[in-house]
């Protein structure tokens, strides 16, 4: 059948688009979003779905139902982009149906900001005392402990977890487990 | 109204409560019992389809032909797997849409049981919103707020996924007035202020332009109504998308033609040398900005948008009004009026001057043909032959569709139904159908290129089941038109897999199906073949041989501006292929 798809004439040309691609370099931002839903089946795939399906980047992310009566779960996302990029980030979560309110508590003030994480440490002897001096010295509380290992439970805004993480690493760090950042903003209205 | 019933019940019953007459579907084994009851009923018509994806693309049409939504019911697996192309489809071009699926019992789900998929979760990203309700009580509410969410805001399709269980069972059903949404209450008032500072930005203009879309036409015939109302009182010139085509008249002096990749000349370079753009119901879509970068550089944007997502998403604009369509120009001219300000009238003459010798460029000229009918001659005869009637155009996607958007020159809203955002091919023949559900004794023509309307050419057999006389228009060049199209520009004319080999004969697969078959191969048979097509009270399979190289111009090439469009007429394919060449590098 090939009789009927003409071959190329003349030079061969490279194949091009009609779509304009383009290449951008904005300055980014970090926003941390906060997100009043409805708390029902589904409620964080539509919003997980929303961030995949249109390439926004999603850097941490927390949920839980916080008003058990209206069934209001708040759902903390930090995510990074261009200026353009968070606003419709927003203008999407804010046009979903069972989302009550979108606040961006980055762009309102400065928000209060805090992660828990666990730190497990393996090791003996002087590194162990060093361990358990520095976890003190950072108000960690030791939450299991054997001959053998610690865990550290620790909680504070993300640099001071990321400066434990970083000085535990040489002592013996095993794994680390976080919650992502829970937010609120620090007016005395509810987001 | 608070009544006892079945969960199968319960669907009839807010179908009727919700003033529903048709809806489309396919019965299978987990809707069943909902099918147990539309047989014992009368007040709504079941249109059954031969496909589910038949069933959507109907109630799309139907959706865009009445301005009601679109009602669909199929079965749960491969019944709702078949509805993923319609609802994403209604979605990006905004048709409220309602599909019930059938699901597997509430046990089994998880199971991986018979025709058994996650249709909440294949469809979360097809529909503005869906639920599966494992309650039946919660079943009716649920129904009202799917339509309530479908309706209101964006227009968009929705799903409501029921276990067969939930169909048995018996619960408390209550009526429409009853529920009120918990989250969703989009804003349609647009801000006074804005308004008023757009009225004056409108006033101040020198070179100004309405960029309309189909938000006009889903806000209703009011919104239309009052765009020729602004247009009137301004004398500033509209150009429109594909999807906004027939909200202001082509007759009209103001009217400069569909703007775009395939848009009319005037009308593309209006839109770059303007000085005020006003987009309304319209969403600087790829195909409507060329180059972003490039796009109108020199003018101030308004844009009347009910989805604040669409503001500012494509391209930044000055003043975004979040509100309907209809509402806001409401507003909008009682200002006006209220404060009759003036407009720079020599400046205005002057920008019509230079309209006018756009337009002398005649854009959308063809070499005419005596012996083989050229595709835009076809459609200008089909035109001609059915503009006085009570028409409805539907297409499937490729070339025909762009000529069909050039040649047909529309007066009203909801007369043409095209699949603009996804690019369906397939959706016209189906969408006829269900034109022709809402207007029985209309002109109802699919115009359909001969690859797209072999996707779904099997709902020939609804159209003949249901009575419905439809008109299958086929410009048939044996290719994938638009495909080889872009081969032959962007891909050095190395034609892959872009042909029809193996055609039917599109006159004995008429036959075959009990319709009437009609072909034209000449240009002088074409107006009789028309008028026998026309005159037919049955399904018509028009098979109308056309120039098989022609191809759709004016075009803007790839990564171009508006103000560098290539018209047919004045250049060879091999300069075309040579400007994308160079511009190719940047490109993938």
């Amino acid at each position: 059948m090939a009789a009927r798809a003409a071959k190329a004439k003349g030079p061969v040309l490279p194949p091009a688009s009609a779509y304009f691609i383009e290449e951008r370099h904005d300055r980014t931002e970090r926003h941390t979003l906060s997100v009043m839903v409805d708390n029902e089946p589904g409620v964080l795939a539509r919003v997980i779905g929303l961030f995949s399906g249109r390439g926004y980047n999603i850097d941490s992310l927390t949920v839980s139902e916080t008003e058990h009566a209206r069934h209001l779960s708040r759902i903390t996302i930090v995510t990074t982009g261009t200026p353009a990029v968070i606003e419709q980030i927003k203008a999407q979560l804010g046009r979903m149906v069972p989302v009550h309110s979108v606040h961006d508590l980055t762009a309102e003030g400065t928000p209060i900001e805090r992660e828990l994480a666990l730190v497990k440490i393996g090791n003996r002897g002087s590194e162990r005392v060093e361990a358990l001096r520095l976890a003190d010295a950072f108000h960690a509380e030791v939450v299991d402990a054997t001959v053998d290992h610690f865990v550290f439970g620790l909680s504070g805004t993300t640099d001071k977890i990321e400066q434990f993480i970083a000085i535990m690493a040489p002592l013996g760090l095993i794994e680390v487990c976080r919650t992502g950042i829970a937010a609120l903003s620090r007016q005395g209205a509810p987001a | 109204m608070e009544k006892q019933m079945t969960g199968a019940q319960m669907v009839v019953q807010a179908l009727i409560d919700q003033g529903v007459e048709h809806i489309f579907g396919y019965p299978g084994g987990a809707v069943l019992p909902i099918y147990d009851e539309i047989i014992q009923q009368d007040r709504v018509e079941h249109i059954l389809v031969r496909h589910e994806q038949g069933a959507g693309h109907a109630a799309e049409g139907y959706a865009r032909s009445t301005g009601k939504p679109g009602v669909v019911l199929v079965t749960s697996g491969p019944g709702a797997t078949n509805m993923v192309t319609p609802l994403t489809d209604a979605l990006m071009d905004s048709i409220p849409l309602v599909c019930f699926t059938g699901q597997v019992p509430t046990h089994l789900i998880g199971n991986d049981a018979f025709q058994e998929a996650d249709t909440v979760g294949i469809t979360r990203p097809a529909t503005k919103h869906n639920w599966l309700v494992r309650d039946v009580n919660d079943l009716a509410r649920t129904i009202h707020e799917a339509f309530y969410v479908a309706m209101h805001g964006r227009p968009g399709p929705v799903l409501v996924d029921i276990p067969k269980d939930v169909q048995f069972a018996t619960g408390t059903y209550i009526g429409p007035g009853e529920v009120r949404h918990r989250s969703y209450h989009p804003r349609t008032k647009g801000d006074p202020v804005a308004i008023r500072t757009a009225v004056e930005m409108i006033a101040r203009a020198k070179r100004p332009v309405f960029y309309t879309g189909g938000g006009v036409v889903n806000s209703g015939p009011h919104a239309a109504q009052l765009l020729r109302e602004l247009a009137r009182l301004t004398g500033y010139p509209v150009t429109s998308t594909l999807m906004g085509l027939g909200a202001f008249p082509a007759s009209d002096p103001h009217w400069l033609g569909m703007l775009g990749m395939h848009g009319t000349f005037e009308a593309n370079n209006v839109m770059h040398d303007c000085d005020l753009m006003v987009a309304i119901g319209a969403r600087f879509d790829d195909r409507i900005t060329g180059r972003v970068n490039a796009f109108s550089p020199g003018s101030k944007k308004i844009q009347i948008d009910i989805d604040p997502s669409s503001i500012n998403k494509n391209v930044r604009v000055d003043l975004g009004i979040v509100g309907d369509v209809g509402e806001v120009l409401e507003d909008l001219l009682i200002v006006w009026k209220a404060e009759k300000p003036k407009i720079d009238k020599a400046a205005l003459k002057a920008w019509w001057e230079q309209i006018d010798r756009w337009r002398a460029r005649r854009s959308l000229a063809y070499r005419p043909n005596r012996d083989v009918i050229m595709p835009q001659f076809a459609i200008e005869r089909l035109f001609a032959a059915t503009r006085d009637r009570d028409t409805y155009i539907t297409t499937e996607v490729g070339q025909h569709q762009m000529w069909a958007a050039q040649f047909y020159r529309f007066e009203e809203p909801n007369r043409w139904m095209t699949s603009g955002g996804l690019g369906t091919m397939g959706y016209g023949l189906p969408a006829a159908v269900g034109v022709q559900v809402a207007h029985r004794d209309s002109l109802v023509i699919d115009i359909a290129g001969d690859a797209s309307v072999l996707m779904t050419m099997q709902e020939m057999s609804t159209a003949v089941q249901h009575d419905l006389p439809i008109k299958i228009f086929i410009l048939n060049n044996q290719y994938m038109g638009m495909v080889r199209q872009w081969q032959e520009l962007l891909h050095g004319n190395r034609l892959s897999h872009s042909y029809m080999d193996s055609l039917p004969d599109f006159v004995k697969l008429a036959d075959a199906y009990g319709c009437v078959g009609i072909r034209a191969e000449k240009p002088g048979e074409l107006d009789d073949a028309i008028a026998e097509m026309i005159e037919v009270k049955r399904p018509v399979l028009f098979d109308c041989r056309v120039a098989a190289l022609a191809n759709c111009f004016p075009m803007i090439p790839s990564g171009k501006a508006h103000n560098e469009m290539l018209l047919g007429e004045e250049v060879t394919p091999e300069e075309i292929g040579a400007a994308i060449g160079a511009a190719g590098k940047v490109l993938v």
